[in-house]
């Protein structure tokens, strides 16, 4: 058992080193930074105190040595835009992506098992045939597109929610959250609901094929001879059963929304980190990207070492196999 | 019967909407891009400076048309070659109630170019100068050599309190505690990525402040920017995309405002190299570069038509071009006009060069840096292959062109052979441009940084120099103009348009558009 957490553990270690090598190496090949930041009525002196001043006149082997030894103390460097530590304004933006990836799931769940249920139960009607049109339509109208349109409308044309930005926030245990404030949510609805059109899509039609396989096999047949209501055999017996498939992909994807959540950012200007990795991609800020890419791949090795040891504590199998060899 | 109710109801709900009152006394302006610091030292940049504007004020102002006047100094004069006597206004105080002395300007004069970490500092106008306190309204600031540009430098230096910015990082201006200055609004709140927050600063010197409260919100995709003001979030925004601007103009509640700006987008030259790595004959073999030859650089200007350029690809959101800058900036010479579309005097000119049957060329650019710059890439290869240059077009974006487009060849030389590229200037006169892109490449004294064609004139760079160490402004307008003509009439680089920027407001109120490109708080006003 032990044997095996260690070695899992030094099998993700190298994973971190490996990503880390490469996240950096092709980070620094590409562009120069020094040309985008530089004002360009600088002269030769200055651009050259700025290749300094940003470590960018030593070699590459150099520069991942320093980011190495910082990365140890929890440093993973400072922003060359905004000359704070990039840990600090990714920080800063997570719980808006959170925020918003969060309610876009919510909005999965809460508008597309219901229609997707309803389109099972009566696959023929119209309404139902409506529906699996418009999830059509959800999975492949860009999102970019969608979102312009949705402003367009219930901005502009009606008025009715605020076309950009997020709302008032309140601070909860040291997290700013605008969820719980009427102009918050007010802010969140739309960028949720673009955000959230493709997983819609998805929940409908996973609940649909569930439910239209399940009301033919035998414990809805035999629930129905015990003269259960339609209601109870829905709600409890059906509904029980086509959940597990919609759980474990909805869980799958929630890492797709936090990445997707980048273009609903930068169209409804939410300050997310989505916006922020785009931007600093755009303007080439080094320490930024790589800190980002590396909590990204921190956050999911941490997680599969986890996951691993928990199946090596529910399933004996792994610790036997680990005996044997 | 339905569809009419439907369609009443959303007139109605508009009609609230827009109705609703909108307090006046407050202002939001969507901006394109955000600064990235609260810190007025730490960028030189567009929009870090355009904030500066609000909070900390400058000795000298640079007005709308980037002409001088007075700011925090009263007065300015040069008392001898090397030193200029620089007399600070009375009674001004700093958001926290201390007085502006000469203390606070030495202070700022050796913070500017100094702070850590810095991406593009203030040393660019800093450099040489050295500021001494006299008494405390008096300060000289005193250079090495005769310095004819200090009110221009000078205006660019916003000026910060000693009491709040002693010791303090550029974290401590972005927590807004050392965000203290004298100018028109004050800091309240900083979200990054979201929005800047500044309110009226009462005790302000001058002319008082319009709005109570002035919140700066970033929205950077440009679709986004135009709803945000169609839906009444934004009063103003900033860069309205080119495709806008006609749909905007049927808008009843929507104002435009535009005005030219003193960013010349050109084309360089590669004037160096024998053989320029993307010139090729028309069989595609090596030949001499063609482009070393000013006749051929005038064909080239002569061969693009500019009108078309300006009516389809900027959908006259642009001003032809003849020279650096456009008229009213100081330096700028009155001989100089647009190149006109000459298809017949280009052909005649490349004959006279030895290249009647023209070559191949390649022309770099970015794709992501002017408005519509791949598009007038494209643009001007066709028009050269119509007059025989056969053109192909290769654009990328910024964060890749720049570097390639000044060090990507052989021991950090400009990679490129034909480059498109523009030019703000900063300072607001020709100096700017003369010396960073015609006079010769001179690392040590810092001349022609982005010279990226490496043009070199012996004569042109005797009248920049000059020029630059002329005191007297009416000698200096004369020199800087001979030098921009001789330098043009040359060929060093073949101007094409100046940009026009466009803002747009919600109806009642103004904006003034500035040549600098900045969006202020102050340039709106009600109607």
């Amino acid at each position: 058992m032990s044997v095996y957490i260690v070695r899992r553990l030094i099998q993700s270690g190298l994973v971190v080193v490996a990503m880390s090598l490469i996240v950096f190496l092709g980070v620094n090949v590409i562009g120069d930074p020094v040309h985008m930041f530089v004002n360009p009525e600088a002269d030769q002196a200055e651009i050259e105190r700025v290749i300094r001043d940003l470590g960018l006149d030593r070699p590459v082997h150099e520069q991942y040595g320093f980011f190495v030894l910082g990365a140890l103390k929890g440093d993973l460097g400072r922003s060359f835009v905004f000359g704070e530590p990039a840990l600090k304004l990714i920080l800063q933006r997570m719980p808006a992506t959170l925020e918003l990836a969060f309610m876009a799931l919510l909005m999965a769940v809460v508008i597309g098992i219901p229609l997707g249920l309803y389109a099972g139960l009566k696959p023929e009607a119209w309404t139902s045939k409506t529906i699996m049109a418009g999830s059509i339509l959800g999975f492949s109208l860009p999102t970019f597109w969608v979102g312009i349109m949705m402003i367009m409308l219930f901005a502009v044309m009606l008025g009715w929610l605020p076309s950009t930005g997020r709302g008032e926030t309140v601070a909860v245990f040291g997290i700013e959250v605008s969820f719980l404030t009427w102009d918050g949510l007010r802010h969140l609805f739309m960028p949720a609901l673009n955000l959230a059109l493709l997983k819609i899509s998805l929940v409908i039609r996973l609940t649909r094929a569930g439910t239209r396989e399940a009301v033919h096999q035998d414990y809805i047949k035999f629930a129905r001879a015990k003269g259960l209501s339609q209601r109870r055999i829905v709600f409890v017996h059906l509904l029980r059963n086509i959940l597990i498939p919609v759980v474990t992909i909805l869980g799958l994807e929630f890492g797709s929304l936090i990445a997707f959540s980048v273009v609903t950012e930068t169209v409804f200007a939410w300050p997310g980190m989505g916006k922020l990795l785009i931007e600093s991609i755009q303007q080439l800020d080094r320490p930024v990207i790589v800190a980002y890419l590396m909590m990204i791949v921190f956050l999911f090795v941490v997680i599969n070492l986890i996951v691993d040891i928990l199946y090596s504590v529910l399933d004996p199998r792994v610790r036997l196999q680990d005996k044997a060899s | 019967m339905k569809k009419t109710a439907l369609h009443l109801a959303t007139a109605a709900i508009s009609s609230m909407v827009i109705a609703a009152p909108v307090l006046a006394e407050d202002l939001t302006i969507g901006l394109a891009s955000e600064p990235t610091s609260i810190d007025p030292h730490y960028h030189n940049l567009g929009p870090n400076n355009a904030l500066a504007d609000h909070l900390y004020e400058t000795l000298i102002l640079q007005d709308e048309n980037q002409q001088l006047s007075p700011g925090l100094a009263v007065s300015w004069t040069a008392i001898d070659d090397l030193t200029w006597e620089f007399k600070l206004r009375e009674g001004v105080t700093f958001h926290d109630g201390n007085p502006l002395t000469a203390d606070d300007v030495v202070f700022t004069f050796e913070r500017a170019p100094n702070v850590p970490n810095s991406p593009s500092s203030y040393a660019t106008y800093i450099k040489g100068k050295t500021a001494v306190k006299v008494d405390d309204l008096t300060v000289h600031i005193k250079t090495e050599t005769p310095y004819p540009l200090m009110p221009s430098d000078v205006s660019t230096i916003p000026i910060v309190s000693v009491e709040a910015g002693e010791g303090a990082s550029t974290e401590d201006y972005n927590a807004g505690k050392a965000a203290i200055g004298a100018g028109p609004y004050k800091f309240v709140e900083y979200v990054p990525g979201d929005r800047i927050v500044l309110e009226r600063n009462e005790a302000y010197w001058g002319e008082a402040p319009a709005w109570d409260k002035v919140t700066f919100k970033a929205i950077k995709s440009g679709p986004s920017r135009v709803a945000a003001l169609l839906a009444g979030d934004v009063d103003v925004i900033a860069s309205v995309p080119t495709t806008d601007i006609e749909s905007l103009k049927g808008e009843e509640n929507v104002s435009l405002f535009q005005g030219v700006s003193n960013r010349v987008i050109y084309l360089h030259l590669d004037h160096d190299r024998a053989s320029s790595p993307f010139v090729k004959a028309k069989d595609g073999g090596a030949i001499d570069n063609p482009l070393r030859d000013q006749r051929v650089r005038l064909a080239i200007s002569k061969a693009i038509n500019r009108d078309a350029i300006v009516e389809r690809v900027m959908e006259n959101v642009a001003m032809k071009a003849g020279q650096l800058l456009p008229e009213g900036f100081f330096g700028v010479s009155p001989n100089l006009g647009p190149v006109e579309f000459d298809p017949e005097g280009a052909k005649a000119l490349m004959a006279e060069a030895g290249v009647p049957d023209g070559f191949q060329l390649t022309i770099h650019g970015p794709n992501d840096r002017y408005i519509n710059d791949a598009k007038i890439a494209e643009a001007i290869a066709q028009m050269l292959t119509r007059a025989g240059i056969d053109t192909a077009v290769e654009t990328m974006p910024r964060s890749v062109y720049f570097k390639r487009a000044s060090t990507g060849g052989p021991d950090g030389t400009p990679e490129f052979s034909f480059i498109l590229v523009g030019w703000g200037a900063g300072s607001g006169e020709a100096s700017s441009p003369l010396k960073s892109l015609i006079h010769t490449y001179d690392k040590e004294r810092g001349f022609g940084a982005s010279n990226r064609g490496r043009y070199s004139n012996p004569e042109v760079d005797a009248l920049i120099e000059e020029a630059l160490a002329t005191i007297d402004d009416a000698k200096r307008q004369d020199l800087l103009a001979k030098a921009t003509e001789a330098a043009i009439n040359d060929g060093a680089i073949i101007p094409l348009h100046y940009q026009v920027n466009t803002w747009a407001t919600r109806k009642g109120l103004k904006y003034i558009p500035r040549t600098d490109e900045a969006t202020l708080a102050m340039s709106v006003v009600p109607e």
